[in-house]
């Protein structure tokens, strides 16, 4: 069988590691990510994929390692090399954040047009063109305007485009967000946790939403999700991380029936060699859902051969380093 | 003083005092202050060629105590009655009249505000030469006020060309007096030594209007040299950064004498009008359109000058917010990392605020400059920065026509105590009222800070929308990272 994210994939990632300090984050990961599918990156807390995500939009420089993005009219961009906007500006990657940033003194139709920023830079002759009123401008900015009714439309916050986005409730948020990204024309969108703190329904929603820009608008998703019935559920392809290091990369199914993904998430041995697809992601699902538990912390770290230094304050040092990192690096560029 | 007894019981409910009660705490109030003031004021102790001596000072100890009594009694009238407090701040929920703290003057009047404010600047001189020349009522009134509009003028301008940096970009600039200073030596060096260096004396008439845009591209030059040291910067350290660089022209205004004369200063050339003087001569202002020679004909024209170059600041930035880079200042304020994930160059915007709100800086400069027809470095020390940037904040961050009324309210303060020749009959021998100017400037952005800490407009008018247009409220826009 011939994999979609071998033969031809829009992002490669290949032995990327990524250290803070004696903490390595990412150790020695590759893996790829298709063109036209959405490929989720799941893991416990703490392992890492939060940072690949910044490595990945320019956020992070990585220690070592390549990141390759392949357009399809044959473009490549080496994304470790760039700037985080270049990130964004040239190799059309589109990211959304863990913790919402929106522009939550914008009005939502705001937030949309600043998205589309760089077009409009261009149109407005950078200015000088815009303040001497030329025409190009006004069409660019109308087009602008209906690409975010278009967008507000997709993602369901017509009613609400002239409120304050800071003003939407977090759901509506997290759409907002999304669209907002996918105002850039991006050819790989990242979403990092876009159905943490949703409901049900408005999971379900969200997995349409996700579903409609990979096949509408031929955009490959990268998603790191912790909500299995998301992950599950619209994945083509899943890649499984803990403690910055690949454990299993392949369709769901083939994930969810892997004993190290359950050794990973649970930290026991089970019983039973064969144990169904099903029942394992129910289990799955219920344990991501809340913290792991230290034991499982305890036997994961038997499994993969760790760091030798970072091991035991892993859990707190993991999750506090990254952060700081990025808002060092925040105040930086 | 100590919270009244009021918020005891019954869940932080206001309790009518009886008269009883009222009573009975001010006795304890007198009985304390008086034990307070037994040693601090009522035992004086001085040295009496080698003994302590002690002076009682008890009358002065009463009346003292007296005074706080009267005060307290006053308080549980006025302000911890209930009632009375209803009556004082009406946005309490028991009552909520039409004059609540909710939109303030400007924010109700809207978008009327703009051109009924631009029709009184334009009617104003021609009103202050009506009452203080005309009609002889107030002599001297029409040059005192004409000189304090343009000042307030100077300073709505300067708001505003910092509002760009402070208030759409978030940038927080404690230097911006150093774009006002390379404005103002910008003219006074092109007027006094380079303009009839390279072209002859007959180019002087024309130099003002020569030098306000050189005087504008230099000082925006000066913003991106400001701007680039300080792009990775944020809030407290981005703050003292741009008070150094403020400081640093400052002091080479005042050392480098072979360039600016030093402390000297330099005397400035008049204005003119595009060529023609205002003098007595026959080919002057005055006898080439038929009036009797007046000095305040020149004031008029200063006054008109300054309100041009302020419609101007006004405008470009009212457009410049709607377009795409003005946006992408507000999102930098908002959120610098979504802007560079949406692909925004956060080192080019920041450039740009840096460079235009210092253009604007330096256009006022030039105006300063031809104003005073004099200046030295002590036109330009920090306190002028300070002044600026309290503008843009009270007046909220962000809002233009809020810079207008703050300008009014802190120049005008300032301005006034020149004014208050009276106060010296009431004040002790020997004080200038003028003394009390800082002081009461300090003391109306205290009292602003606290019953308007969002500033004079608390409302975000969005630069686009859809359907209908809601301002946002300014609890959810940011203040900006610096």
């Amino acid at each position: 069988m011939v994999r979609a994210w071998e033969s031809n994939p829009e992002l490669e990632v290949q032995h990327l590691s990524m250290r803070f300090g004696g903490l390595t984050a990412i150790g020695d990961l590759s893996f790829n990510a298709a063109r036209n599918q959405i490929t989720a990156l799941i893991g416990p807390n703490g392992a890492g994929k939060t940072t690949v995500f910044n490595c990945i939009t320019g956020f992070y420089k990585p220690t070592e390692g390549l990141l390759k993005l392949n357009h399809d009219d044959g473009k490549t961009f080496l994304l470790e090399r760039m700037d985080d906007f270049r990130v964004n500006r040239e190799a059309k990657v589109a990211r959304t954040f863990q913790n919402i940033r929106l522009f939550s003194g914008m009005t939502v139709v705001e937030n949309l047009m600043v998205a589309q920023h760089n077009v409009l830079m261009a149109a407005s002759g950078f200015t000088f063109g815009a303040l001497l009123g030329s025409g190009g401008f006004k069409r660019a900015d109308a087009a602008a305007l209906e690409k975010s009714k278009y967008w507000l439309d997709k993602v369901g916050l017509v009613d609400r485009a002239d409120d304050p986005a800071g003003d939407l409730p977090y759901g509506a948020q997290r759409r907002l967000e999304i669209a907002r990204a996918m105002c850039t024309n991006p050819r790989l969108l990242c979403l990092d946790e876009p159905a943490a703190g949703l409901n049900p329904r408005e999971s379900e929603e969200l997995n349409k939403l996700l579903l409609s820009i990979r096949d509408e608008h031929k955009t490959a998703i990268l998603l790191i999700e912790h909500d299995m019935s998301v992950v599950m559920g619209i994945s083509d392809h899943v890649v499984v991380l803990d403690y910055g290091r690949k454990i299993a990369d392949g369709t769901p199914a083939e994930v969810k029936a892997d004993p190290a993904v359950i050794r990973a998430y649970l930290g026991v041995e089970d019983e039973e060699d064969d144990v169904e697809g099903k029942a394992a992601a129910a289990v799955v699902h219920e344990a991501v859902d809340h913290t792991p538990a230290p034991i499982a912390t305890l036997e994961a770290s038997l499994e993969t051969p760790p760091p030798p230094d970072s091991r035991p304050a892993r859990k707190p040092v993991a999750k506090k380093v990254p952060a700081k990192k990025a808002a060092k690096k925040g105040g930086r560029k | 003083m100590s919270a009244p007894i009021k918020s005891s019981s019954g869940g932080g409910e206001a309790k009518v005092l009886s008269s009883a009660e009222i009573a009975r705490d001010l006795v304890f109030t007198g009985i304390i202050t008086a034990l307070i003031l037994t040693p601090i004021v009522a035992i004086r102790t001085q040295l009496d060629q080698g003994s302590l001596t002690w002076h009682p000072r008890f009358g002065l100890a009463l009346s003292l105590a007296g005074i706080v009594v009267a005060a307290r009694l006053l308080f549980h009238v006025l302000v911890w009655n209930p009632r009375a407090k209803a009556a004082l701040e009406p946005d309490t929920e028991a009552s909520r009249p039409v004059v609540a703290k909710g939109p303030s003057l400007a924010d109700r009047l809207g978008p009327k505000v703009g051109p009924i404010l631009l029709v009184l600047a334009i009617l104003l001189p021609f009103f202050f030469i009506a009452i203080g020349h005309s009609s002889g009522l107030f002599p001297g009134w029409d040059r005192r006020g004409i000189d304090f509009a343009i000042t307030v003028l100077l300073y709505i301008m300067l708001g505003w060309g910092l509002n760009v940096v402070v208030g759409l970009a978030g940038l927080l600039d404690l230097g911006y007096v150093a774009f006002y200073a390379v404005g103002a030596y910008t003219y006074a060096l092109m007027a006094t030594r380079y303009l009839p260096q390279w072209f002859g004396p007959g180019i002087l008439p024309y130099a003002f209007f020569i030098s306000v845009p050189i005087a504008a591209f230099l000082a925006s030059m000066w913003g991106m040299v400001l701007g680039f040291p300080v792009l990775r910067l944020k809030g407290d350290y981005l703050a003292i950064v741009t008070l150094a660089f403020g400081e640093i022209i400052y002091q080479v205004l005042q050392n480098f004498s072979r360039f600016t004369e030093g402390p000297r200063g330099i005397g400035v050339p008049k204005a003119t009008f595009f060529g023609i003087p205002f003098d007595k001569s026959d080919s002057g202002f005055a006898s080439l359109f038929h009036l009797e020679y007046n000095r305040i004909q020149y004031f008029t024209f200063l006054y008109f000058v300054i309100l041009i170059l302020a419609l101007v600041t006004f405008l470009v930035t009212r457009k410049l917010r709607r377009l795409p880079i003005g946006r992408a200042w507000e999102a930098l304020r908002e959120d610098e990392i979504a802007c560079r994930s949406l692909g925004i160059n956060t080192t080019t915007t920041k450039l740009t605020a840096f460079a235009i709100g210092a253009a604007f800086g330096g256009m006022a400069g030039s105006f300063f400059a031809v104003r005073q027809e004099f200046i030295s470095p002590e036109s330009f020390k920090y306190i002028e920065s300070a002044f600026i940037l309290a503008i843009v904040v009270l007046g909220g961050l962000g809002s233009q026509i809020g810079i207008v009324f703050s300008a009014m309210v802190i120049i005008g303060a300032t301005e006034m105590f020149r004014e208050l020749e009276f106060l010296k009959y009431v004040l002790p021998e020997g004080t200038e009222p003028v003394q009390f100017r800082m002081l009461a400037v300090g003391l109306a952005m205290v009292l602003m800070m606290r019953f308007r800490p969002r500033g004079f407009v608390t409302k975000r008018e969005p630069t686009v929308y859809l359907k209908e247009k809601k301002s946002v409220s300014a609890d959810l826009v940011s203040q900006g990272h610096g």
